[in-house]
């Protein structure tokens, strides 16, 4: 079990710089993350984008604002646990105990939630039938692409994922790609590989479909997928791939006992407290009155819930307010030496 | 202002006047209507703001936004009515427009 001083749940732009202000003044902590990348949305939904209004940078985009951050963490020592979901959180004796889907485990007295909308999570198939699948015939990322050689694998969606791996697995399987409309929105190089193959017969292409049912007998048979003008086309299956992008979800935060308001996790403007002692809510993922959900709110409510670690992290201490222009003790931490 | 109809997806309908120049999906978000998550704010990175327009109304509103049909491709349950209410510009000429929305973002 990882003992911690605070526990940071996203590692978004408002978890990162909450990191930097428990670090400031001298608490350690580790962050979780569900992607395999730090950044949050800021690198998962607009790395490109430019972002015109956090304070004294005129323009800057999510990458290059994800990469500030990071650099500003430098002088610390904070360990990151990327493509990791925090699961459960539980009180033991005053301090949290939380579990990732890992298995990773970690005891704190602070655990601040940074999660933004939530998880990403991969989006799935509109047809309930295909939960009994998931995971056995119907997968929404590849683990081991092994198990489709020989196979029959049908691949739904029209992005790089879906394109790289019809082109890859059409090598040892039979492989079928479907997609809702005619354009693909893959790299040009890889959907001319495409068509070559179809050409020569290695996969097949149905545009204008959607999966309509799955079929089968505990084991997937076959799939049904209809057509934009609702014909409906019967294809033999063993294997079915979703790459649909992904979808940000509150996912098991719903169940830490929190006072939820929508999507939202309600807080105190004092410390980002929840209603439970050492849990906070920073960034987008928390509502008080007045909210705005704007990176630099995020910095404001990360700071203040760092500072309020302080007091469950070193009961014995009294929190002392220093500026980093002048403080020794901050100096020292940054790896700076003072006058 | 213009007239807007939201349908949620168990037939509950909500009419409201949303101001000119806003978008179908801030209509929605400024008057509390639920079924529009809009994750994204409007940057149209999310797909969760996806409605069905209706047919009548479907070549009368703005058109497409290059990259709003590579957004769809990931919507839950998109048809050929399918639009991201970010990108649909209100203005006098939508008065009256209705849209579905869908079972879930």
């Amino acid at each position: 079990m990882i003992k911690t001083d605070a526990l940071i749940i996203g590692a978004g732009p408002t978890g990162l710089f909450t990191a930097h202000q428990l670090n400031i003044i001298g608490l350690k902590c580790e962050v979780v993350d569900n992607l395999d990348k730090i950044g949050g949305q800021c690198i998962e939904l607009y790395p490109d984008k430019p972002i015109y209004d956090i304070p004294a940078v005129p323009e800057c985009t999510g990458e290059e604002l994800t990469k500030n951050l990071i650099n500003q963490l430098k002088p610390f020592d904070v360990k990151f646990h990327l493509n990791e979901r925090v699961d459960e959180v539980k009180n033991e004796k005053g301090q949290w105990h939380v579990k990732t889907n890992n298995g990773t485990t970690f005891s704190t007295p602070n655990v601040i939630i940074a999660g933004g909308v939530g998880s990403f999570e991969p989006r799935k198939f509109t047809a309930n039938e295909c939960e009994q699948y998931e995971g056995k015939s119907i997968f929404y990322s590849i683990k081991d692409k092994n198990i489709f050689k020989d196979k029959i694998v049908s691949i739904f969606g029209g992005g790089d994922s879906a394109l790289d791996w019809a082109v890859e697995l059409s090598a040892k399987s039979k492989v079928n790609l479907i997609h809702r409309r005619d354009e693909f929105r893959g790299a040009q190089s890889t959907l001319d590989k495409v068509y070559e193959l179809e050409k020569e017969g290695k996969i097949n292409l149905f545009t204008k479909y959607q999966l309509k049912n799955p079929k089968g007998n505990g084991r997937l048979d076959s799939i049904d997928i209809q057509h934009e003008n609702k014909e409906i086309k019967n294809l033999k299956t063993d294997y079915v791939l979703g790459f649909f992008g992904l979808i940000m979800q509150l996912g098991p935060i719903a169940n830490w006992g929190l006072n939820l308001n929508k999507k939202t996790i309600e807080v105190d403007t004092e410390k980002f407290e929840t209603n439970q002692k050492g849990i906070y809510a920073v960034g987008d993922i928390c509502s008080y009155p007045g909210k705005l959900k704007l990176i630099l709110s995020g910095f404001h409510e990360g700071a203040l819930a760092a500072r309020a670690c302080f007091n469950l992290a070193r009961p014995n201490e009294k929190y002392r307010f220093e500026f980093t222009t002048s403080s020794s003790s901050i100096l020292k931490r940054l790896g700076k030496k003072s006058d | 202002m213009p007239k807007i109809t939201y349908i949620e997806n168990n037939g509950k309908s909500h009419t409201v006047e949303v101001d000119k120049g806003l978008t179908v999906m801030e209509g929605a978000v400024q008057n509390n209507i639920p079924g529009i998550d809009a994750d994204c704010g409007g940057s149209m990175a999310c797909a969760t703001c996806h409605v069905y327009v209706k047919e009548e109304w479907y070549n009368r509103i703005n058109e497409k936004s290059e990259g709003e049909d590579d957004m769809l491709d990931q919507a839950y349950d998109p048809n050929k009515f399918s639009r991201l209410s970010c990108q649909i510009s209100v203005t006098d000429e939508i008065d009256g427009l209705v849209v579905d929305l869908p079972k879930k973002q």
